[in-house]
């Protein structure tokens, strides 16, 4: 069908797809720019700024030259957001399901209603909370798998000092992308048709018996696309990482150690005393963060969408 | 009349409804069960809350377990993860309940009625809590807050519009875009901005802290938008083609007017969606310890700042204020959400 708008009309639509269209041209350009500006960065240090290991201002008469890399702090990023995604995807889906499915009306509407509410706590309430509230239970937690499991190299501590450690981080971290996990994977199981969970029963099925063979393939994608819209969260926080754990340059893969840091924090972190040059490598830094998280956002919401397709 | 009062009205049995006893017995095990964790994290090597509730779990996975091991695997089974959902959701709410409560408990102590009318220029950080406020932040808050609105909610409309009003060739691209753009970190909107809005203005400023915000706010804003614009009904356009209007004034006069307080919560859910934003704060608008009323040069105060400063301060009675600045925030955001789902109500109806 071939629809002929009047010139009012065309005005209009002219207008509005130009609105519509601005999240797309700030996209493109908090990319170019990053780039553009911290690409005086990636000419001098080539693939090195990732899988380097300094970041040193150099000496000030110039007899070590300046040197910028990311690669310890891209490596925490990960394993902070890691530790925090393997902890809160069991705990959101077992939340997901207790809402929709063993809750009574009443309670799973108030429990509704304080999800929305947590996936709104700023992020800096998780680290204040983290810092006075949980880090003695998580320093403890720390303690017990040290003396217990500390053989293996993951959960070894020389230092025998456990809080600020990148598992305290990704605890807390935990706690912050469990609200926007359960949420996702709650829409996705309360869209489950109601007959094929009915069928279940009616042949015999538990409730469990239910859940797990139609309910939970049935909100699977649904699921891995919530988790990592959630990872792509952990990716990019700063405060609640910049005031739990504590920012040391190396590569350190014992999680209960006091000593990582991610991208985001470095960022914070150096921003306030950082030179010209060394700004444009933090610049650099902000490029490499936006291109990660997006590229996760990106493949979450096609499998998002998809799952939402599917259903309807 | 009498008649009717004679005859017996069948009183329906609804045997799934658990009865006043069976639900009283229901609640005797786990109430034992709880007594007796609480007597070994007395008495032996567990402590505090925490071990508490771990004994509770595993006590309570076995006796479930031997409950209904006379069943059947498939009911024991069923048991079993009826207690570990419930205790594994449990475990997912209990941080946020923690929060809610240490925001509360906490919280109070530096709240008084000044607090809400009084800067920080003259407080220093060892002063008792009946000196200072957070006034300066929330008016540095609330000035930045309104330009993020008065920018994302055009084209946050704008948007919605696009997706379902004039549904063009881009409306699956526009639609993952915003998607997407809801993941942008807040930190890289900050950096964004600083190079961009900072570095040639040449200061710090809440107009810059209102641009950063506005970047994570508008996905909020363009998503609850469209959610919103598909509510109306499609006879409502119809009627209104039927009636000789162009689409443009169909659009405009007929459709979004009725959305109107929809719109509104979208403007309420984006707002307490960034107002707690730190990360762009700390390197677009930054902070200062007294009112300020221009957000067009130099720094500003904002509650977060407001918080992250003191926390960086780290003495008692800063982390005490810090903590009351929390509260008077999450306050802001519990009432924007409660204004928000009172106008969501409305236009449903």
């Amino acid at each position: 069908m071939h629809v002929v708008y009047s010139l009012g009309d065309r005005i209009f639509r002219r207008i509005v797809t130009a609105g519509a269209l601005t999240s797309l041209v700030i996209l493109a350009l908090i990319g170019l720019f990053l780039f553009a500006r911290g690409a005086e960065i990636f000419r001098d240090m080539g693939l090195k700024f990732i899988t380097g290991v300094n970041w040193s201002t150099g000496s000030e008469d110039g007899t070590t030259a300046a040197e910028f890399s990311i690669g310890p702090m891209l490596v925490g990023t990960i394993i902070v957001s890691f530790i925090a995604l393997i902890i809160a995807l069991p705990l959101s889906i077992a939340g997901a399901l207790f809402i929709e499915f063993y809750s009574s009306q009443r309670l799973k509407r108030t429990l509704v209603s304080l999800l929305d509410l947590a996936a709104a706590i700023p992020s800096i309430f998780f680290g204040l909370w983290g810092i006075q509230i949980f880090s003695s239970i998580a320093e403890k937690w720390s303690f017990l798998l040290n003396s217990y499991l500390g053989w293996f190299p993951l959960f070894s501590n020389e230092m025998q000092v456990f809080g600020r450690s990148p598992f305290v981080a990704g605890l807390v971290l935990a706690a912050m992308i469990t609200p926007i996990i359960t949420s996702i994977s709650r829409e996705v199981y309360s869209r489950t048709p109601r007959e094929l969970v009915d069928t279940c029963y009616a042949l015999g099925g538990t409730r469990w018996g239910a859940i797990r063979t139609v309910v939970m393939p049935f909100g699977r994608s649904g699921v891995v696309g919530g988790a990592m819209l959630g990872l792509g969260r952990a990716l990019g926080e700063t405060v609640a990482v910049y005031l739990i754990l504590n920012l040391v340059f190396a590569y350190n893969f014992n999680i209960l150690e006091a000593q990582g840091g991610n991208i985001a924090s470095l960022i914070a972190t150096r921003f306030g005393e950082a030179t010209p040059y060394e700004l444009k490598g933090l610049l650099a830094a902000g490029f490499v963060l936006f291109m990660l998280t997006l590229s996760v956002n990106m493949i979450a919401t096609s499998v998002v969408q998809r799952a939402g397709k599917d259903r309807s | 009349m009498s008649q009717v009062d004679t005859t017996t009205a069948a009183v329906p049995i609804r045997p799934w409804v658990a009865s006043r006893s069976s639900q009283a017995k229901g609640l005797v095990a786990p109430l034992m069960i709880g007594i007796a964790a609480y007597l070994i994290v007395l008495f032996t090597g567990f402590a505090g809350a925490d071990g508490w509730a771990l004994l509770f779990f595993l006590l309570i996975l076995a006796v479930s377990f031997v409950r209904s091991r006379k069943l059947g695997k498939t009911k024991l089974i069923n048991s079993m993860f009826n207690v570990v959902i419930t205790g594994g959701a449990l475990l997912a709410f209990a941080p946020w309940l923690s929060i809610f409560y240490s925001l509360v408990s906490k919280g109070f102590h530096g709240i008084y009625l000044g607090y809400f009318y009084h800067d920080m220029r003259v407080t220093t950080p060892d002063d008792e809590l009946n000196l200072g406020g957070v006034g300066h932040a929330i008016i540095g808050s609330s000035m930045m807050v309104l330009i993020a609105t008065a920018i994302t909610l055009p084209l946050g409309i704008l948007s919605g519009v696009y997706l379902t009003e004039v549904r063009g060739r881009l409306t699956r691209l526009v639609r993952f875009v915003v998607q997407s753009m809801s993941g942008v970190p807040s930190i890289v909107a900050g950096l964004f901005i600083f190079t961009t809005v900072v570095v040639t203005t040449q200061t710090f400023s809440g107009f810059a802290g209102s641009l950063a915000l506005s970047i994570l706010m508008l996905p909020t804003v363009a998503r609850t938008a469209e959610e919103v614009l598909k509510l109306v009904p499609e006879d409502l356009r119809s009627a209104s083609y039927a009636l000789g209007a162009r689409q443009w004034r169909s659009s405009l006069m007929v459709v979004l007017p009725t959305v109107r307080s929809g719109l509104t919560t979208a403007a309420i859910l984006g707002v307490s969606r960034v107002i707690g934003e730190t990360a762009p704060l700390i390197l677009t608008a930054q902070s200062i310890s007294s009112f300020k009323f221009n957000p067009f040069s130099g720094q500003i105060a904002s509650i977060p700042m407001y918080i992250f400063a003191l926390l960086q301060i780290g003495t008692e009675y800063s982390m005490a204020r810090a903590w009351s600045g929390a509260l008077v925030l999450m306050t802001i955001v519990f009432l924007l959400f409660v204004v928000a789902r009172r106008l969501g109500g409305k236009d449903k109806r």
